[in-house]
């Protein structure tokens, strides 16, 4: 061995034994879908809360031959996305991508891509608290106690409260489903929006939680609903404009200030598939026109 | 009435470490009767209660309870789960404290509600009504509904709390001191209350209180203990008319009268 192979990382950052302890936590999460699987967080070399949970998910399942994709609210190019896909390009030496066709690990926090995902993918989520119940439930007894016996009504408490305080579920992001009839599961942070998405989706789902030391999953081909009442069913959110940019709609837009005078554009929160909807010549009504700017 | 007790108690015994909490009690509950268990505080009432409701394991003895089905089940041998449904279906705790037995971050409807909820109720707008109609028998303005309990005065709390563990319409009820904390004409008519309930809704209910007014307002029959042991019990009547131990014929003689 020589003395250049000593002071580079072993592959993945994580040594072979730590990896071989969160894959079999990520084994016991898909066989039980949406059963929250403590295992033994590690120390990352970024603070928690930005995806030290997801990174040590990726790191233990990431190969050579994979190609990795790394979202951030939908966009590659922003700080979380860009600082963990250099992690990996430095301590993994694998290719990386914005394409989500091309991806076999996709890095997210707070999205789905709009693309559909096939089999053989694997979306790995950034989850700050894994716990659904824990905002009306703060003991960690009581909430595994409750997963443990499937008392689940205090969950419809929360979106009773909701539609008595605004008059339809307010819940827009974490929003609370079971997994196959049996566990209520935290989809992170992602909007509603993405909920349906999860639905009997063809690729494995892999939620890491750095802090509070959790890993679950849900296979693929697996039901996940959303949780609602019969008089007040689960709904997406909509928007009454396109993208701004591709013109795209059904798709999850992220709102922009563009001046102090009120004006502002709503884009796709995607950024890959509205940079390939413009690519195949679709375009909003603000989108960049080459030949009138020559 | 049936001619099976709802509830059977058997040498029911709490020890703490060298210190006894109960010992040696057993009773029978029929169902429609008010039970009180009387004396003075350290006299091991709230030990005995919470043996009885599951909440704390008795180091010794058995008590049986008639499920809706007819069956008596030994309920140190059923599963937690069934312990757990049993308590938030066919039972209701009401506690001393309102803050011990209520969500007091979320509104009084989904307090209400939230019992409705664990059973698999889905229905928005017939789990409002229901709390709604609840509120209103217990005396809480309908406009309160949104309102979180800790925005309630002591005497609506625990009414709501009662609200709370009735809505399910469960069989037993077991209250430890329900009036303890309230002032005076509040406690009448929470006493009013409670009695008008218990006779409509044909409920059993333990009460344990120190208050021997409440005892004989609400109950049937009462149980005097000192030190753990059941000294003296009968119908309540009985017992305040005519006291037999020494110990209960102190107690009743030491009833303020103005």
């Amino acid at each position: 061995m020589t003395t250049a192979d000593l002071a580079t990382y072993n592959f993945a950052y994580l040594d072979e034994q730590t990896k071989r302890m969160i894959r079999r936590a990520i084994l016991k999460a898909i066989a039980i879908p949406g059963y929250q699987v403590p295992f033994a967080s590690r120390e990352m070399p970024m603070p928690y809360g930005w995806g030290t949970g997801g990174v040590q998910v990726t790191a233990a399942i990431l190969g050579p031959e994979d190609v990795l994709k790394v979202i951030d609210q939908g966009a590659d190019d922003t700080t979380n996305a860009v600082s963990i896909r250099a992690f990996f390009q430095k301590v993994a030496n694998v290719a990386v991508t914005t394409k989500t066709r091309e991806a076999t690990i996709i890095q997210t926090r707070h999205r789905i891509p709009e693309e559909k995902l096939t089999a053989g993918q694997t979306l790995v989520y950034q989850v700050p608290i894994p716990e659904p119940l824990r905002f009306l439930e703060p003991r960690e007894t009581e909430t595994r106690k409750m997963h443990a016996l499937e008392e689940y009504g205090l969950m419809h408490v929360k979106l009773y409260e909701d539609i008595a305080r605004n008059g339809h579920i307010a819940t827009t992001y974490a929003y609370p489903v079971k997994v196959e009839g049996r566990y209520v599961m935290d989809p992170s942070p992602t909007p509603k929006f993405d909920n349906p998405k999860m639905h009997m989706s063809e690729a494995l789902q892999l939620f890491g939680a750095g802090r509070e030391k959790r890993i679950y999953a849900v296979p693929p081909h697996t039901e996940v609903v959303s949780l609602d009442f019969e008089d007040h069913p689960f709904a997406v959110q909509t928007f009454d404009k396109p993208c701004a940019l591709c013109g795209g709609e059904d798709v999850y837009l992220d709102e922009v200030v563009l001046d102090d005078r009120g004006g502002r554009m709503f884009v796709c929160s995607d950024t890959d598939h509205c940079e390939e909807r413009c690519a195949n010549g679709h375009r909003g009504h603000l989108a960049y026109d080459k030949e009138a700017a020559e | 009435m049936t001619d099976t007790p709802l509830l059977k108690v058997r040498d029911i015994s709490k020890f703490y470490g060298a210190r006894t909490g109960c010992r040696n009690v057993s009773f029978d509950l029929w169902p429609g009767e008010v039970l009180a268990i009387v004396g003075e505080s350290g006299s091991g009432k709230t030990t005995l209660l919470n043996c009885l409701a599951t909440r704390l394991m008795p180091t010794s003895g058995a008590v049986e309870y008639r499920m809706r089905d007819g069956q008596m089940r030994d309920l140190s041998r059923m599963s937690e789960a069934e312990r757990r449904f049993l308590m938030r279906t066919d039972w209701g705790f009401v506690h001393q404290n309102p803050a011990d037995g209520l969500r007091m971050a979320v509104s009084a409807g989904a307090n209400v509600g939230e019992r409705l909820m664990a059973i698999g109720e889905r229905h928005y707008g017939n789990i409002r009504e229901t709390a709604g109609n609840w509120l209103g028998r217990v005396e809480i303005s309908l406009d309160r509904i949104d309102d979180q309990p800790r925005a309630f005065s002591g005497g609506m709390r625990q009414r709501l709390q009662i609200a709370r563990n009735l809505v399910t319409a469960p069989r037993l009820i077991f209250m430890d001191e329900p009036t303890g904390g309230l002032d005076v004409s509040v406690q009448a008519r929470l006493l009013d209350l409670l009695r008008s309930l218990v006779q409509d809704l044909g409920l059993s209910a333990i009460i344990v209180t120190h208050d021997l007014a409440v005892a004989r307002l609400l109950s049937h029959r009462m149980m005097v203990m000192k030190d753990g042991l059941v000294i003296e019990q009968g119908l309540t009547d009985r017992v305040l008319d005519d006291p037999r131990e020494a110990y209960t014929q102190l107690l009743v003689s030491s009833i303020l009268q103005v």
